[in-house]
This record gives structure tokens, C-alpha cells and sequence, in this order.
């Protein structure tokens, strides 16, 4: 296979997901023509800082719509979870990882509690978690007595402020920032070849060698470029560590673990994955504890971010979440969806709200963009099957 | 007599692949034509192409209607003319009255735009009366059984001023008596002057009903055949078909039956949701291995549902009596267990128990033996692509690679999928329910063959099925189920299909025949 038929056919075959980077990369280079700022180093920063808990909220959300559910009570839980560190930090002045661990626990009852809906009493996510979303707001304002509580200061603050930075000098850039990097791109990379090999072995096709080759540098220079960014201004934020963290194990779960495979199974038919020995309960209850946590870990980040805790945190946020899936993918019907997907769509998100406040954008108008790119997005999706079912 | 429809070199290439390759179609006016051939032969892709869902343009070739070119943008275009597909899969609405579906797309307003019920209703009922149906037009859809929803949609096409009638695989979900009597209203619109197109892979209905018969293979027309002519048989149409004779429709078997594999003894199971009425009642059999043992039933007589209440009470409740593997009793609670005893269960409805549509060839061979592949927790992706191309191979699944969604399969190829997933189990007792409904004489054979590999490696093969012949061809010994009661046992030697007809239709109040007579 030669490089030119090589590059279609891998643009062809994953016409869906590359038609959405090549959207994303677009985006960018249009808000960075349109203002100079938009690629600077603090920019960057902030858009990492302030859209890492609707990116985790996805990361969790896209398996609960692969799933053939809907999670609508994530921005509730995120208060909530916030609410509850807030007041065991704040109020009772414990240490912040006691309101880091009480936030996981309540997120963690959260998520049992639904789960025990949706799998063993069947009824659907769409009801319990719109349930939900009313009682866990009420249980927030509950909480927090109708009254904000800040600020956190100190470790707890630092989770969503804080900075990896200085720990191996640097003159004008962190070095730290940049071995981390290189250690990221270094270890992409190797599992990359390693792939590779691994579909040689097994006389799968390859794309021809000096593709392989261009397409690793250039997603090398890509996030080097990035990291040096970083490296320039305030070093490594520490919530970009965690979201690294969480995007790596969860693209392994859904991917490669037996787990993984139950949970696009049930969505694609839940019939034939019961009669195939899945045990449907357990994926559905087992989906919503997972979210219910990671909204608690997007809870504590957003009030480390905000530095306290109030009443309406996080409304909304469920919608941006659900938003992030579906830009990315996602199938409305189950079965369908990835986490790198769900990834592109919140920074499309991010980096269109991002570049539109740059731009002073007013907030209606926003609002106005948001929603037609959402539903082009999902246009094109549908476009693009009917295209390739026609194509068969 | 004149010509209705004249396809002239039709070919339609898709990326890849020549679908149809100069394909040339004559029906004449007033007649019945079958199209006979293997699944992924180009039959469904020609019909698509004569109704429009092909618009113009797609294809290389000249459609002729009536006298003028026809070219279709579109369905609506294709049934303005007269032409109206009636697609395997019924498009009804379940929730919808009868009348509301027949007019759905076609309703009858009044002068004040709203639509008129009392007229619907009215109209709907004459169209019923024309397909034979007594039923009440203004009858939820969902509330009749699959042969009077076929009906409805031939009644529906009736409404469309159908002259080109285009039936796929119309049969293939049918009882006898269903069948019959649509086959009987085909001849009824014939001498009302309606031009029917049949797509059938049951080639006694084709013998019995069709004018004449197209054969398809590998999207090239092979032959057209007059059926009155002496000759005119289904060892014929099967040869050009398959292209070569098929002296046996069913593969040669050497039977070495060894021990015992599964008992069932004196089960019985309650509807899971008519409380106290009993589905299956106090059924016993066994199976031996390297023993193919069959299971004739007349549909609803409760062979699915004895299946699936075995394989982990996938089915009803109240479940009662005891499963005995290799001689010893075992507990199979859930489909986890069933699948550790090394049980496999192939579903008869393969779209919708069987097969994740819209994932890949790959997972769906993967996804009951995913253990295997996963020792820890992790999926060994690379085994599992070689464990998917190995199964393409040997059980020869048509299609370019493994990573193709199962949804575009043909029917034959879904079912050498569902086979491969439960294989890669390394089953001791497979039972596979209605294993060749539904796919053509090709696959069929492949499937007989699987089926013979298996217990050649001393498996244990159930064999579910309402085809008598395919029971007769392929099995050792046969139980025959009634209303929920094992009926009769008969080796295969002593069995005929008026003897099995007679056992599988024992109503519940007729004493059993004792063992003399049934063996």
C-alpha cells in the first residue's frame, strides 16, 4: 500500500474521528488567526484549567451513553460533591484530603444509589438521574444552607491552581514540564511500535513506514510544542496531570478490558449480550458507580478551582458533558462512542467558548454557537453512515 | 401477453465489489416470477435498484416499465408507477391500527385537511376483505401475528395501486398455514392482473406458486426457467444456483455415538408473565456425544422456550427440574454457568439475541469466549483478530475482513458468525435453534457440514428446527414437541415426516402414544 492510498484509506475508515480532529485542528487555527492571544502560553493554560472537569464529567458520560443510558444528574453531583468537601474543609476544618475523600465517598453513594435504579429495579438512566438532578441539588442547598462557603486556600486550592513547577530548574522554561512531556511523547510513541509489530505478527495491514513515521513526529512536534508552551508560562498544572491520568486508564478500560467490551456489548444489543453471558446488571450498576465517582473528582476540582463551594455549582454541566459525547461520536442509541472521542469534543467546546470570550463574544452569542455546532456535529455524524451504508 | 418490466444490463458497482454485473430481468404482465439465488447473490441489490432505493444514476443500465424508461429518484418515484417492495423485515407500526398503518404516508383528509377516520376505516376494511383477513381495522398491529402482518402489508400495497408487486423472502417467518394462504392471495392478484416479484429461498413454495423462474449467481443472471416445462425442478433451479448439482442436500455423516453428554429431566417452566400458565410440561431427553439429536416443533409448541429456559433460565420462571452434564447434576442459574458447563445456545433470531449489528465480525466472534482472550482482565486484541480470521477461514464467512459490522452480512454469513462465537467457547453440547432459517441451499450445506465437524470431534449437537427433511438429513435421533410435551422419541431410521407430523401436533388432552409406538 502506498502513502497516498494509505492516507485515504485511514481518513475513509475512520472518516468519523478524523473528520472531527481535522474540525478541532480547524477551530483552532481559526481563532488563532483571529486573535493573537488565543495560542499564547497563559491562554493554553487557562483552557486546560478551566475545562478539565467538563473533560472528566466525559470521560465517564461517554461509557454511560455507550451504554445506552444518560447521566442528566452530573452537574447536581458535582455541587454536591464540592458542598460536602467544602463544609468538611471549610467548616469543620479538617485537612483538604479528608474533604478529597469525603467528596469520593459521597460520589461513590451517588453512584450506587443510581446504579441500584437503572440495573436493578429498571428504570431507565434518563429517569432516575433526572430524579436525581433535582435531589442532589436540593441535598447541595441542604448542605450548604442555602449559603456559599470559601474559601478552600492552601493544598486543596492548589489541585485546580496548582503547578508542577521548578522541581529541575530551568532557565526562562521549566525543565520538569518538558521531561514529562518527553517522557509522554516517548512513551506514545513506543506503544505505537508496539502495535505495530504487534499486527505485523498477526499479517494485519500497516500503514507504509514513512506515514508511520510523519504521523509520530508530527504528533510529537504537536504536543511538544504544547508542553513547551506550558514550560514558558506557569510550568505543569497539576489538574492536567490527573485528567492525563484518568484519559490513559480510562481509554485502556474501554478498549482493552473485558469490562470495556461488556459495556459497548450491552449498548449494541442488550439481548444478545445476556444470551452471551454479560451480566447486563452488573455493567449498568457498575457504569453509573464509575460516573458517580468521577463526578465527584470533577466536584473537588471545580471547587479547588472556584476556591469554595456554592449553591448552583455546576449547573449546566451535565449538557456540556453530554455535548462533549456526542461532538466526539457517540452514538444517541448505545453502542457507539470512545473516550478520545468524547476528549475532541469537550476541546472543541472548550476551545470555541474559550476563543469566543477572547473575542468578546457575548454570552447569548455563544450559547447560539454552541448549540448549531452540537447539532452539526451530530448532522455530519448521521451524514457520514447514511454515506457509508449506501457506500456498502 | 405483454411485457411489464424489462432490466436491461444492470450493473451496480459498489467500492470494491461489482454487486450486479449486466444483469437482465424480463417479467411479463400478469405473471408470478421468482429470483432464486445465494444470499449475496445481488437479489436484494436488484430489487433496490428497480424500487429506487438506488436512485438513477447509481447504476449502469436501462429500466423499462410499461413500455417507458424508468428513472427513479427515489422510492415515492418507483411507487407513483405501481412498483411497491414489500421488504422482509415489515415495516408496521406496532402502537398503529390496522388502518393507520395501511394509510400511514397515504392518508385521507377531508375538505378541512383533517383526516377522515370513518372513510379510512371504512376503505381499510375493503382492502382486508381483498387479502382475507377478518380482522378489525381499527386493531393495534402489534396484537397479530407475524402472517396477518404480511397481509396487512400486501393490503398496504393495495392501497398504492400496486401493479408491480415485489415480495422479499415474504414466507420466510411464516408458518404452513400461513404461507399458504399467501401464497394463495398471490394467485388471486394475479387474476386480478397484479404482477408479483417473489424472492424466496424456499424452493417448493417457488415450484408450486412462480410463472417462471430468474436464477441469480454472483450478480450475473444465469438462466431464466418456465416453470411449466417438465424438468422445471428444484434440483434445477438448486443447480444454478450453486452451479454445480447438489446430489445431497444433506452431507454424509459417519454416526459414532458415545456416552451420555446432558440429561433434562422433568422440566418444566411457567410463562414468565401469565401467572400459572405453563409453557413446557415435565420434558425429558438427553443427548450422547458425537449425537446429533433434533427437536421438532410446530412454532409455538415451546422449543425456543425450552431452550433458553435450560440456557440459563434466559426464559421463564418458576423453573422446575434437574439438568444432569457427564452424569452428574448441575445448577444453571445464569448464562455465565451454562457457558462454564460448557453449554451453547444459537439463537433462532439472529438479529435480535444473537449479534451486536452494529459492531464488528471480530467482537461478536469474541464476545461469549472473551475470558479466553482475557486471562487478566485485558483483552489480547491481536489473538482475538487471529481467533476472528482463523473462524473466517474455516467456517468461510464471506467478507473482507473481519473488521466489517456483522449488519452487513448476509444471513448465511450472521449465522457462520453466531456459530464461530459459541464454537470459540469449545462447547461439549451446542443446541442451535432454527440454525439454517432464513439463508440459502449454499450456506445451508456449509452449515450441515459445521454441524457434522462438531460432533465428528465428539460434541453434542441439539438441533431445533420446523424443517422436517433438515431434521431427517442431518440427525440420529429426533423428540418431538407439542404444546409444551415432549411427544415422541424416534431414531431417525424410524422416522418420516407424516410420523413426526402426527406426534407434533398431540394437543395437551390426547394421551401420550406409549414407547412401543413411538420408537
Amino acid at each position: 500500500m502506498n502513502a497516498i492510498d494509505s492516507v485515504r484509506d485511514i481518513l475513509t475508515r475512520n472518516m468519523r474521528q478524523s473528520g472531527i480532529v481535522i474540525a478541532f485542528l480547524a477551530i483552532v487555527v481559526l481563532f488563532a488567526a483571529l486573535n493573537p492571544n488565543f495560542l499564547s502560553p497563559t491562554n493554553l493554560t487557562n483552557i486546560v484549567l478551566q475545562y478539565s472537569y467538563i473533560l472528566i464529567l466525559a470521560i465517564g458520560m461517554v461509557m454511560i451513553i455507550v451504554a445506552g443510558q444518560i447521566d442528566l444528574s452530573v452537574g447536581s453531583v458535582v455541587a454536591l460533591t464540592g458542598a460536602v468537601s467544602a463544609v468538611v474543609v471549610i467548616r469543620q476544618g479538617m485537612p483538604w484530603y479528608v474533604g478529597v475523600l469525603a467528596a469520593l465517598v459521597v460520589g461513590l453513594l451517588v453512584g450506587i444509589w443510581q446504579g441500584f435504579w437503572v440495573a436493578y429495579v429498571g428504570i431507565p438512566g434518563f429517569i432516575v438521574t433526572l430524579a436525581g438532578m433535582l435531589l442532589f441539588r436540593g441535598l447541595t442547598f441542604l448542605v450548604l444552607d442555602n449559603k456559599s462557603l470559601s474559601p478552600f486556600g492552601g493544598t486543596y486550592y492548589d489541585i485546580a491552581n496548582g503547578f508542577l513547577n521548578g522541581l529541575l530548574g530551568g532557565n526562562g522554561f521549566d525543565v520538569f514540564t518538558l521531561v514529562i512531556f518527553g517522557i509522554a511523547v516517548v512513551g506514545f510513541g513506543v506503544s505505537q511500535w508496539r502495535t505495530r509489530q504487534g499486527k505485523i505478527a498477526y499479517q494485519q495491514t500497516v500503514e507504509s513506514m514513512p506515514l508511520f513515521v510523519v504521523k509520530l513526529v508530527a504528533v510529537a512536534a504537536v504536543v511538544m510544542w504544547f508542553g513547551f508552551q506550558l514550560s514558558i508560562s506557569r510550568g505543569l498544572p497539576i489538574v492536567l496531570i490527573i485528567l492525563a491520568v484518568l484519559i490513559i486508564a480510562y481509554t485502556l478500560v474501554t478498549q482493552k478490558s473485558v469490562f470495556g467490551r461488556h459495556v459497548y456489548a450491552v449498548g449494541g444489543n442488550r439481548h444478545a449480550a445476556e444470551l452471551s453471558g454479560v451480566k447486563v446488571r452488573k455493567v449498568n450498576f457498575w457504569i453509573f458507580v464509575n460516573m458517580g465517582v468521577l463526578a465527584s473528582v470533577a466536584g473537588i476540582v471545580y471547587s479547588s478551582r472556584m476556591n469554595g463551594a456554592q449553591p448552583g455549582a455546576g449547573n449546566m454541566f451535565e449538557l456540556d458533558a453530554i455535548a462533549a459525547c456526542f461532538i466526539g461520536g457517540a452514538s444517541t442509541t448505545g453502542g457507539v462512542g470512545r473516550v478520545g472521542g468524547a476528549m475532541i469534543g469537550g476541546l472543541i467546546m472548550a476551545v470555541m467558548s474559550n476563543g469566543m470570550q477572547l473575542m468578546g463574544v457575548p454570552q447569548s452569542m455563544q450559547q447560539v454557537v454552541k448549540g448549531l455546532v452540537l447539532l452539526l456535529a451530530v448532522a455530519f455524524d448521521i451524514y457520514n453512515k447514511r454515506r457509508a451504508s449506501v457506500l456498502r | 401477453m405483454s411485457t411489464i418490466l424489462e432490466m436491461r444490463s444492470i450493473t451496480k458497482e459498489f467500492p470494491g465489489v461489482k454487486a450486479l454485473s449486466d444483469v437482465t430481468l424480463t417479467v411479463e404482465q400478469g405473471e408470478i416470477h421468482a429470483i432464486c439465488g445465494e444470499n449475496g447473490a445481488g437479489k436484494s441489490t436488484l430489487m433496490k435498484v428497480l424500487s429506487g432505493v438506488y436512485p438513477h444514476g447509481t447504476y449502469d443500465g436501462e429500466i423499462i416499465l410499461d413500455g417507458t424508461t424508468a428513472e427513479f429518484g427515489s422510492i415515492n418515484d418507483s411507487e407513483d408507477r405501481g412498483v411497491v417492495i414489500i421488504h422482509q423485515e415489515l415495516a408496521l407500526v406496532p402502537y398503529l391500527s390496522v388502518a393507520e398503518n395501511i394509510f400511514l404516508g397515504n392518508e385521507t383528509r377531508n375538505r378541512f385537511g383533517m383526516i377522515d377516520w370513518n372513510a379510512a376505516n371504512r376503505k381499510a376494511h375493503a382492502l382486508l376483505e381483498r387479502v382475507g383477513l377478518d380482522e378489525n381495522p381499527t386493531t393495534p398491529v402489534g396484537q397479530l401475528g407475524v402472517g396477518k402482518q404480511q397481509l396487512i402489508e400486501i393490503a398496504k400495497a393495495l392501497s398504492k395501486e400496486v401493479k408491480l408487486l415485489i415480495l422479499d423472502e415474504p414466507t420466510a417467518a411464516l408458518n404452513d398455514d400461513d404461507s399458504e394462504h399467501l401464497l394463495e392471495l398471490l394467485r388471486q392478484l394475479k387474476a386480478h392482473g397484479i404482477t408479483s416479484i417473489i424472492i424466496s429461498h424456499k424452493l417448493n413454495e417457488i415450484e408450486e406458486i412462480a410463472d417462471r423462474t430468474t436464477i441469480i449467481r454472483d450478480g450475473r443472471t444465469i438462466e431464466t426457467i418456465d416453470m411449466s416445462e417438465p424438468g422445471s425442478t428444484q434440483d434445477r433451479i438448486i443447480r444454478g444456483m450453486v452451479g454445480r448439482d447438489l446430489e445431497h442436500r444433506y452431507p454424509e455423516r459417519a454416526s459414532v455415538v458415545g456416552d451420555e453428554v446432558l440429561r433434562v429431566e422433568h422440566w418444566s417452566v411457567d410463562h414468565p408473565t401469565q401467572i400459572g400458565r405453563q409453557i413446557i410440561i415435565d420434558a425429558s431427553f438427553n443427548v450422547r456425544a458425537g449425537e446429533v439429536v433434533g427437536i421438532a416443533g410446530l412454532m409455538g409448541a415451546g422449543r425456543t422456550e425450552l431452550a433458553m429456559s435450560i440456557f440459563g433460565r434466559t426464559y421463564g420462571r418458576n423453573i422446575r427440574g434437574e439438568i444432569y452434564k457427564d452424569g452428574k447434576p448441575i445448577q444453571v442459574r445464569t448464562v455465565s454457568e451454562a457457558i462454564g458447563h460448557n453449554l451453547a445456545y444459537a439463537t433462532e433470531d439472529r438479529k435480535h439475541y444473537g449479534l451486536n449489528l452494529i459492531d464488528d465480525i471480530r467482537h461478536n466472534i469474541s464476545a461469549a469466549g472473551l475470558p479466553k482472550l482475557a486471562p487478566r482482565g485485558w483483552v489480547n486484541g491481536n489473538e482475538e483478530l487471529r481467533v476472528a480470521e482463523d473462524y473466517r477461514g474455516s467456517l468461510n464467512i464471506k467478507t473482507p475482513n473481519v473488521l466489517v459490522d456483522v449488519g452487513k452480512l448476509s444471513g448465511g454469513n450472521q449465522q457462520k458468525v453466531v456459530l464461530s462465537k459459541w464454537l470459540y467457547t469449545d462447547p461439549d453440547v451446542l443446541i442451535l435453534d432454527e440454525p439454517t432459517r432464513g439463508i440459502d441451499v449454499g450456506a445451508k450445506f456449509e452449515i450441515y457440514t459445521i454441524i457434522n465437524k462438531m460432533v465428528a470431534a465428539g460434541k453434542a449437537v441439539v438441533v431445533i428446527s420446523s424443517e422436517l427433511p433438515e431434521l431427517l438429513g442431518i440427525c440420529d435421533r429426533v423428540y418431538t414437541l407439542a404444546f409444551g410435551r415432549i411427544t415422541g422419541e424416534l431414531p431417525v431410521a424410524e422416522a418420516t415426516q407424516e410420523r413426526l407430523m402426527e406426534l407434533m401436533t398431540i394437543e395437551r388432552d390426547q394421551p401420550l402414544p406409549t414407547k412401543e409406538t413411538a420408537s
